[in-house]
């Protein structure tokens, strides 16, 4: 539905869309971790490496294939997150998000300072190919682009659903409500919350990966602080209960900032600010809770 | 060996400022359990009010002395309206939440107050120069030294002191320590933990703004200053212990040194080392240097 949706839409939605989606996949890694307690302000670590990735092999290697770059930019983030893993996992709350806040900041410390990669500026990216087919227009490109994000954003969330419903998975809230008793059911909290954070950073770096190709450039700020910043406030705006609120949440942000953006440019941050604090003293769970409700009612209706 | 001095007194400087906006983030880290985003927008406003304060100042041509004691007051003042309409109006709504979730409120608070800034002041930029020019200069064998620095490094140590000596020997110091011990035995002293919690918060927004306020001489006074010092103020804090106020200041000395180490040796490195720093802390100390297990902690 929403590839056909695709077709039809006018370019300015499905570019929005194609960010919104890539931007939902770090969303659904951080909502993995939130299950379990965990909030991270650094995943814009992950999300950067996996933009770097794709930019840097195309500029290194000469590769286009957007297949290719998007594996290339997941196993490149996924690397990241499987070393920092055997670090973060050790931690918990408060020091959690700030040993990952300081990981990504070094990361952007890096990249600004670094003249070869273009400093502040990033440096642009190659049009990327499909599997040998080269769109020859500019809205041919970011429908295949937008098609791309959708099958992985599938791919994801059918993947993220099964680890939901697998026992690694659905240990999660017992680990945010006591760890001591997951270990004593015979359970390794540390390498569960390892994997946790392996896949919040693959996700992150398809994301960044296919965020990367979308806007067809790169720059340090992909890792500062505030990008990691804009992924919370979507895990909160989403919540943790539903794969589903995880896309829908990041299709609502993308709109609302844009909106926000070209009716009140003075206004946007004050009314993010005001739909963040709403979301958390009036929605908790967050959007996702009211799919859940809504799922609960239609399956409680005699049918 | 004059770069060894001069990376000394660079260090000294940038760990005075960075002390000065860490340390109200401490205290209320300390008191109250909140990692405060917001944090930066009072540095951001205290740096604002200082450069209208000492625009108003120069306009009317008073004598330099008072210009930077206006400039102070201005600032101080705008913290602690700002601070008493934050705790009252609505982080009081948001006590007994996780700490994770705190954080949020202060982060949504700190999108909403970059805004405000631009509300009030415009998108232009400020400078406010002129206590800094109005100061002098001191030279030590070939290095120039500005007045202005010394000072900051002096109010810095001043401070530090205040704090510690407040802290342990006022009356107000030890109904806070005994409410960071444990806020409801404390209540049930009779202390009055929401009161405490009120001046707490007013006292860190205050001193959130008096960083800016001393640094806007410095610096050019623009948007996204407070984006930048959150998360300096952060590395310091947890390098040195959140909550704990000898850490604050080693916290301070240490990224201050460093920074200023990588400046003059190894440019490219000035922000990594920083971070670096508080990783390495971090990993070796997940509490922070001055912070362990038990709940002794400002």
């Amino acid at each position: 539905m929403a590839a056909v949706a695709g077709a039809l839409a006018p370019d300015w939605i499905v570019s929005l869309a194609t960010i919104a989606f890539a931007n939902a996949l770090a969303v659904l890694g951080l909502v993995v971790m939130w299950r379990a307690g965990l909030i991270s302000f650094g995943q814009a670590l992950y999300y950067c490496v996996g933009a770097y990735a794709v930019a840097l092999t195309g500029r290194w290697a000469g590769i286009t294939d957007a297949f290719i770059l998007v594996l290339l930019g997941g196993v490149a983030s996924w690397l990241i997150a499987a070393i920092v893993g055997f670090l973060l996992a050790r931690y918990r709350e408060i020091f959690f998000a700030m040993l990952s806040l300081a990981l990504s900041m070094i990361l952007y410390g890096g990249l600004v300072k670094t003249e070869s990669l273009g400093s502040t500026d990033g440096f642009s990216i190659s049009t990327p190919t499909f599997a040998g087919y080269a769109p020859h227009s500019a809205a041919m490109l970011q429908l295949s682009l937008y098609w791309l994000t959708l099958l992985v954003c599938f791919l994801a969330a059918l993947g993220v659903g099964a680890y939901f419903r697998s026992v690694a998975g659905s240990l999660a809230a017992p680990i945010r409500d006591n760890e001591i008793r997951v270990e004593f059911l015979g359970a390794s909290v540390t390498r569960l919350i390892h994997v946790k954070v392996m896949i919040a950073g693959l996700l992150a770096g398809i994301g960044g990966a296919l965020a990367a190709l979308a806007i067809g450039h790169v720059d340090p700020n992909m890792a500062y602080w505030t990008t990691s910043g804009g992924f919370v406030f979507v895990t909160v705006l989403a919540g943790s209960s539903s794969v589903a609120a995880a896309f829908i949440g990041s299709l609502l942000f993308e709109s609302l900032r844009s909106a926000a953006f070209d009716l009140m440019p003075g206004l946007w941050q004050i009314t993010l600010g005001s739909v963040l604090l709403v979301t958390i003293m009036f929605l908790p769970e967050g959007l996702g809770s009211i799919l859940v409700r809504l799922r609960r009612r239609s399956s409680a209706k005699p049918s | 060996m004059l770069t060894a001095f001069a990376i000394l007194t660079d260090g000294l400087v940038y760990a005075a400022y960075l002390f000065m906006v860490a340390i109200g983030l401490t205290l209320i880290f300390g008191v109250m359990r909140i990692l405060n985003v917001a944090h930066g927008s009072f540095y951001a406003f205290g740096a604002y009010g200082a450069a209208t304060a000492v625009g108003i100042y120069t306009t009317l041509g008073l004598p330099d002395a008072m210009g930077f004691l206006l400039m102070v007051a201005a600032a101080m003042a705008v913290g602690v309206v700002l601070g008493l309409i934050l705790e009252r109006g609505l982080l009081r709504f948001a006590y007994g939440k996780d700490e994770v979730i705190v954080v949020l409120v202060t982060y949504a608070v700190f999108l909403m107050l970059e805004d405000v800034i631009v509300l009030i002041w415009g998108p232009g930029s400020y400078g406010a120069y002129q206590p800094m020019i109005a100061a002098g200069n001191t030279e030590v064998g070939d290095l120039v030294l500005s007045n202005y620095d010394i000072g900051l490094v002096l109010i810095a140590a001043a401070l530090a002191a205040l704090a510690t000596w407040s802290l342990h020997f006022t009356r107000y110091g030890r109904i806070l320590t005994a409410v960071i011990f444990d806020r409801e035995i404390a209540a049930a002293f009779g202390i009055n933990v929401t009161v405490v919690y009120t001046v707490t918060f007013i006292i860190g927004a205050a001193l959130g703004a008096l960083g800016g306020a001393v640094m806007a001489p410095k610096i050019a006074v623009t948007l996204g200053i407070g984006v930048e010092v959150i998360v300096l103020a952060f590395a310091v804090v947890a390098i040195g212990g959140m909550g704990s106020i000898e850490g604050a200041l080693v916290g301070a000395l240490i990224v201050g040194l460093c920074r200023a180490a990588a400046v003059h040796l190894v440019p490219q490195i000035e922000l990594f080392v920083i971070y670096g720093v508080m990783a390495l802390v971090l990993i070796l100390r997940p509490h922070g240097l001055f912070v362990r297990a038990q709940p002794r902690k400002i």
